[in-house]
């Protein structure tokens, strides 16, 4: 087994995910696609460990991980706070914040 | 000849006290703030004890000693080698005694100005007197560094003193000020930088001191020493007003309070004239020799440009400062051409226009003062009503066209003599311009103070149109003469103008030493050897 | 012609004895001067008293200074007192110090004495004016200054005095400074003065350049050893110099202008003292003008002396105004000195002796002039006068000795010295000398001219005042002034009649250790031909005069169909269109441009230079549109961007 499959697929993946954040509008979603890009990139920092030889990587993916849950407590909680005042989960009609 | 970075720490506690005396009394004066007659009494109190502490200064500063005294000196960033130390030599020596004298007659000249709405007095003095620490310590720091760190930081109290307590533009003029300094700050920074990192190949251990530096860069390749010496060159150009760095200065001028006006030309600006002489000729010789003609250019243009802007003028204020303009062109010509007497003489042009522009701005707002507008067209024939201030307003001007007598005229001579030698079409040029000066001084005079009684500001004030008052008549009853106070003001200045136009020698004598040794370090030699005997002669160690 | 070198500088000796305290001579009218300038208003009783006070005494002590000199060996005369260092750096030594020698001492007596007497006549001229102490203030400033500068020992010096009368001049043109025309004539004067200034500056930098000093006793001693182009130069700044403050062409506008200040000004100022001061400097550097080197420069005095000497004339018979005839006639007065001390050695002595006469002739006749507008409500239109010599005959009778003394009548003074001058420049040999002696004989008979139209015009002929009311509008009343004005003017015209004939004797000689040894050359013509050329010329001027103007009436309103000649005559022979066409309307003009510029090219960058920022910055801030997913977008744009660069420097 060439852990070259895992890489691939973990670049498979990362685009999934940041093509959905790109082209879809609903918070949620776009929020799930950047958790999947995280988890593909926490499966390339695991393969690449197993091939070096080291833990480095896989210590890497623990943080990702924490990170990502601190975020999904933070973001899940903006999104459901802009649902319950503007009763939309679309991130473009949430666009104030600019120039 | 003493060596020309030789420091002696003899009465350090001087230059400490002078430094710190102002600090506190900004302190002192914020804090009583709530009552204005206490903080301007305190104001006073500490600028007049801060001359004083000049004058002691002055005295116990020996000539014919070390090149840089009262000096004292303790780490700030020991890692950068960056220390905070402080001397003075004869040339920063004299224009801390000029910041001493000035800042008390500011102070009572402001004595009763109206501020805009929500302004205190003791904010407006509390600012003076911090603006006075820093620039003291600008021409007494001796750390490269530390001098920058200053050299910035005085913009921030000049910065609010125009941009709070100015006119109707004041924010637009106290941010175009604050710019442009700042602008040409970060360039000489990169250059100060340059200097640290050339000492550091030279010696293994970078310094920002100033005479390490001076003994370190001045040996460096031409090309590299121009492209320092253009960072230094152009924070001073802006500072000094050289054209065609000068446009934030009639803004300024025109915006500020009278009081501000006159510690701007009369201090801030000469920062970049000392900068010339403390730190181009000494630190970058060759470069220095190199550019001279442009710097000269640049000077003699000035002198024309801003004699003829200042005659074209519609507003009193920015007359000043085209004079000013025109005024610091002499300065940088005297600088660059490169002869002890035209050192000299930039230096005493230094202090004597501090003084005699000094006390022209003063006397302007005192007119303006009377009749409530800045512009020229307002007045006429003023000397009737109040002939008092136009005999000293006269005096001013004669001392701005530097008529002998007056003690501009002796450094106006030592400058355009000394460069005549090395300089001789520039000198020229630059003589051609004192009959500018002449113009744009009595033009002025004539406009405001002679004629008959004309302007809305003087007969406008005899009650508006419609009463049967005589113009002359009711516009005196508005219109009073110099008050004691103000006369008070002025008089220190009117016998510093006719006492050092006769009898120089004691400013003189301070200051050639320490340009000789500047001469020294930059490997210059007079032109003109002496006569007589050797014993005049300059000679270097 | 080749002058000796008179190198005075070897000579020089320590002041002693009396001569010690010779600062009192500036330090006495200075002193008058800052007393009444500070005192206000409470001076105003005694004022006046201290002002002549304190010029007597300086004229007392001048006087037992001459005496003293004059016991001494004539090697013995010329004399240095040091007072102290004034402007001293390095090489470069200004010293404050006074020059004694025949030449100081002689204008010392001359400024003291006719500034006494203009002094006393003074107060009564002004007694009607609530600021005479101040005028006497101004009058003592200018005595010191005046002596300043013809008692300093180097040029510095000398300047110092020279811009310090040209400020006592602004301050008087202009004391009448709620009119107009009067504070425009001061700046005027100050401003061409300045332009003279500036010649006389640079030469003083190119003789420190060159001999490293400034002072006489240097200068002096090392001008012989200086290259032709120096010594031509300097001479020539000088020159520059001296035509500025002696209104000589073509820096002679201000002159006539400078009339608006009171008539003591006038006479003291403007006629005896202050605007000789041309003819003192280049008699005081005749050791630079008498080398060989400098004939180009002395050729140029003479050709400037003798332009303005014929201008003057002219315009001088055209003009209308009492006192700018007056003034016009000095300016010509003035050409003659000019072109005496352009001469050499064989002319500074006489340019000096004429020097002196017309310090008392013209001193007399301004004296007169303003006696005379005194009684008729200030009027000086000489139209508007005639027959006054009944009322006035004291006035008449000075005015006209002064008059004769001016236009060379046989033995009063002005015959003396102005025949002197004729002949000597006839004496200069060749084309050279029958130009310069011609034109001097034309301006002799010119001078006969438009002097005797005066007279007639003033004082001989009908009253014509007598159905006219001046500009304030009173009726005329002339009347002889009181004895504070008549007795200056008595003493004057007693000078008028006899200087000349006893100094023309003495003066060569007693001048010798200043400006070298008189050398008579003699021309083509003998002295007495000249003399009885010169007085027949003058005649036939005198006579023109009483034929055109002595007999009918004179109009009152000025004739204004008049030929060519005098248009331009009355049009200061279109000096001062000049001026305003090369210099007041393009300075105008660039000033304006130059305002223009700067507000809109030079600040106009600068502040293009802040608009243009915030403008781009205001277009970059379109970028942030609020769509989150465009922002991730050009994240992504900007990671690719990254990774490529990366790739390319990795395998490139």
């Amino acid at each position: 087994m060439t852990p070259t499959y895992y890489l691939l697929l973990s670049a498979l993946l990362f685009t999934i995910g940041a093509v959905g954040v790109l082209v879809r509008r609903n918070a949620i979603v776009v929020f799930m696609c950047v958790e999947l890009m995280l988890n593909a990139v926490n499966l390339s920092l695991v393969t690449f460990a197993r091939i070096n030889g080291s833990l480095n990587g896989q210590i890497m993916a623990f943080f990702v991980m924490v990170v990502a849950a601190a975020e999904v407590v933070v973001g899940l909680a903006i999104i459901m706070s802009i649902f319950r005042t503007r009763r939309t989960a679309s991130v473009d009609d949430s666009n104030l914040l600019k120039y | 000849m003493t060596n020309p970075t030789s420091v002696s720490s003899a009465g350090s506690w001087l230059l400490a006290a002078l430094l710190l005396l102002p600090l506190l009394g900004a302190v002192v004066v914020v804090a009583l703030r709530g009552n204005d007659g206490t903080a301007k009494a305190a104001a006073l109190g500490f600028s007049v004890v801060e001359f004083v502490l000049g004058l002691v200064a002055w005295f116990r500063f020996e000539p014919s000693g070390a090149r840089l005294q009262q000096s004292f000196s303790f780490d700030w960033i020991p890692s950068f080698g960056v220390h905070i130390s402080f001397a003075v030599d004869g040339i920063a020596l004299v224009m801390i005694a000029v910041i001493g004298l000035l800042v008390p007659l500011v102070i009572g000249a402001g004595w009763a100005d109206k501020l805009p709405e929500g302004r205190s007095k003791g904010g407006f003095f509390a600012l003076i007197l911090l603006e006075q620490a820093l620039t003291v310590g600008v021409f007494a720091a001796t750390d490269v560094f530390l001098f920058y760190v200053l050299f910035e930081i005085m913009l921030i109290p000049m910065y609010f003193l125009i941009g709070s307590y100015g006119g109707q533009r004041r924010q637009y003029a106290a941010v175009k000020f604050f710019l442009y300094s700042f602008l040409g700050g970060l360039i000489m920074l990169a250059s100060v930088i340059g200097c640290y990192v050339m000492a550091g190949n030279e010696l293994g251990k970078g310094t920002f001191d100033w005479a390490t530096l001076v003994q370190v860069v001045h040996d460096a390749p031409l090309s590299t020493q121009i492209w320092l010496f253009f960072g230094f060159f152009i924070a001073f150009a802006v500072k000094a007003p050289l054209v065609p760095l000068h446009t934030w200065l009639p803004d300024a001028t025109a915006e500020a309070p009278i009081g501000v006006a006159v510690l701007l030309v009369g201090i801030l600006d000469k920062v970049g004239t000392f900068g010339f002489l403390r730190y181009l000729l000494p630190m970058f010789p060759d470069a220095s020799r190199k550019l001279a003609p442009l710097v000269l250019v640049l000077a003699v243009a000035g002198i024309i440009y801003g004699a003829m802007l200042a005659t074209g003028q519609r507003d009193m204020k920015r007359f000043l400062a085209y004079v000013s303009i025109a005024h610091f062109g002499f300065i940088a010509l005297g600088i660059f051409a490169f002869s002890s007497q035209s050192l000299t003489g930039s230096v005493t042009y230094m202090v004597n226009h501090s003084i005699a522009t000094g006390m022209l701005i003063l006397v302007v707002g005192m007119v303006i003062a009377r009749g409530g507008s800045t512009r020229v067209a307002d007045y006429g024939g003023m000397a009737k009503l109040t002939p008092v201030l136009a005999a000293l307003f006269l005096i001013a001007g004669l001392s701005s066209l530097s008529l002998p007598g007056t003690s501009s005229f002796v450094s106006e001579f030592l400058v355009l003599v000394g460069s005549f030698p090395n300089a001789p079409v520039y000198t020229i040029i630059g003589t051609v311009g004192m009959i500018f000066a002449a113009l744009y001084v009595l033009w002025l005079y004539q406009r405001v103070m002679q004629g008959p009684l004309r302007g809305n500001a003087l007969v406008g004030a005899a009650g508006g149109p419609g009463t049967m008052v005589d113009p002359e008549v009711g516009a005196k009853r508005a219109i009073g003469d110099l008050s004691g106070r103000e006369k008070l003001v002025l008089a220190p200045l009117v016998l510093l103008i006719v006492g050092l136009g006769i009898f120089p020698k004691p400013v003189l004598d301070i200051v050639t030493p320490a340009v000789n040794a500047t001469m020294c370090q930059a490997a210059l030699v007079d032109p003109v050897q002496a006569v007589q005997s050797g014993e005049r002669q300059l000679q270097c160690r | 012609m080749t002058g000796t070198i008179n190198l005075a500088a070897a000579e020089v000796q320590q002041a002693s004895g009396v001569a010690n305290a010779a600062w009192l001579l500036l330090v006495l009218p200075a002193f008058g001067a800052v007393v009444l300038l500070l005192g206000g208003r409470r001076t105003d009783k005694w004022g006046h008293l201290l002002g002549i006070a304190t010029v007597v005494a300086a004229f007392v002590y001048g006087l037992i200074l001459f005496f003293s000199t004059t016991s001494l060996d004539a090697a013995a005369r010329t004399r240095d007192l040091h007072l102290f260092d004034w402007i001293p750096v390095n090489s470069l030594n200004v010293e404050f110090g006074l020059r004694l020698d025949p030449l100081s001492l002689t204008f010392v007596l001359l400024i003291t004495g006719v500034g006494s007497l203009i002094h006393i006549y003074s107060v009564g001229y002004m007694s009607d004016d609530r600021d005479r102490r101040r005028f006497f203030a101004y009058l003592n400033l200018f005595v010191a200054a005046m002596l300043l500068l013809v008692l300093g020992n180097g040029f510095v010096t000398l300047y110092f005095g020279w811009e310090g009368v040209g400020l006592a001049s602004y301050l008087l043109i202009g004391w009448y400074q709620g009119k107009d025309f009067a504070a425009t004539a001061a700046k005027k004067a100050f401003l061409m003065n300045r332009v003279g200034d500036v010649g006389l500056a640079l030469a003083i930098f190119l003789m420190f350049k060159n001999m490293g000093s400034t002072q006489y006793d240097v200068v002096f001693a090392q001008i012989g050893h200086q290259s032709t182009g120096v010594i031509v130069s300097i001479g020539i700044l000088l020159l520059l110099g001296a035509c500025g403050k002696s209104g000589q062409f073509p820096l002679q506008a201000w002159l006539p202008d400078a009339m608006a200040g009171p008539t003591p000004v006038s006479a003291l100022i403007h006629a005896a003292t202050m605007v000789t001061a041309g003819v003192y400097l280049i008699a005081r550097s005749s050791p630079l003008y008498s080398l060989a080197q400098a004939a180009d420069a002395r050729l140029v005095v003479m050709i400037i002396g003798a332009i303005t000497l014929v201008l003057g004339c002219v315009i001088g018979c055209a003009y209308d105004d009492f006192k700018k005839v007056l003034a016009y006639s000095t300016v010509s007065q003035i050409g003659y000195m000019i072109v005496a001390v352009g001469l050499g050695p064989a002319g500074y002595a006489l340019g000096i002796l004429h020097l002196l006469t017309h310090g008392f002739f013209k001193a007399g006749l301004f004296l007169g002039a303003g006696s005379v507008m005194h009684g008729m409500n200030d009027e000086g239109d000489i139209r508007r006068l005639g027959g006054l010599a009944k009322k006035m005959p004291i006035t008449f009778v000075t005015w006209t000795l002064g008059y004769l003394a001016l236009i060379g009548f046989p033995f009063l003074s002005g015959y003396f010295s102005k025949d002197a001058i004729i002949e000597a420049a006839l004496a200069e040999g060749g084309t050279r000398g029958w130009v310069f002696g011609g034109i001097a004989l034309l301006g002799a008979g010119l001078t006969a001219f438009y002097m005797t139209r005066l007279l007639i015009l003033v004082f001989l002929g009908k009253p014509r005042w007598e159905n006219l009311k001046s500009a304030d509008g009173r009726a005329y009343h002339p009347h002889e002034s009181g004895p504070t004005m008549t007795v200056p003017m008595i003493i004057l015209a007693i000078g008028s009649v006899a200087a000349g004939g006893i100094l023309s004797g003495m003066l060569p000689e007693w001048l010798e250790p200043a400006v070298g040894k008189l050398q008579e050359e003699h021309g083509p013509l003998s002295a007495t031909v000249v003399s009885i050329l010169t007085v027949v010329i003058s005649a036939i001027g005198a006579g023109i005069a009483f034929a055109l103007f002595g007999r009918g009436e004179q109009p009152v309103a000025r004739p204004e169909r008049v030929s060519f000649p005098v248009r331009a005559a009355r049009a200061d022979l279109y000096g001062n269109h000049l001026n305003e066409a090369l210099f007041a309307r393009p300075g105008v003009w660039l000033t304006r441009f130059l305002v223009f510029v700067d507000n809109r090219g030079v600040d106009g960058l600068v502040n293009g230079i802040a608009a243009g920022l915030g403008g781009s910055s205001g277009r970059l801030r379109r970028l942030q549109t609020g769509f989150v997913r465009s922002y991730a977008l050009s994240m992504l744009g900007g990671s690719i961007l990254v990774i490529a660069a990366l790739l390319m420097v990795r395998f490139a």
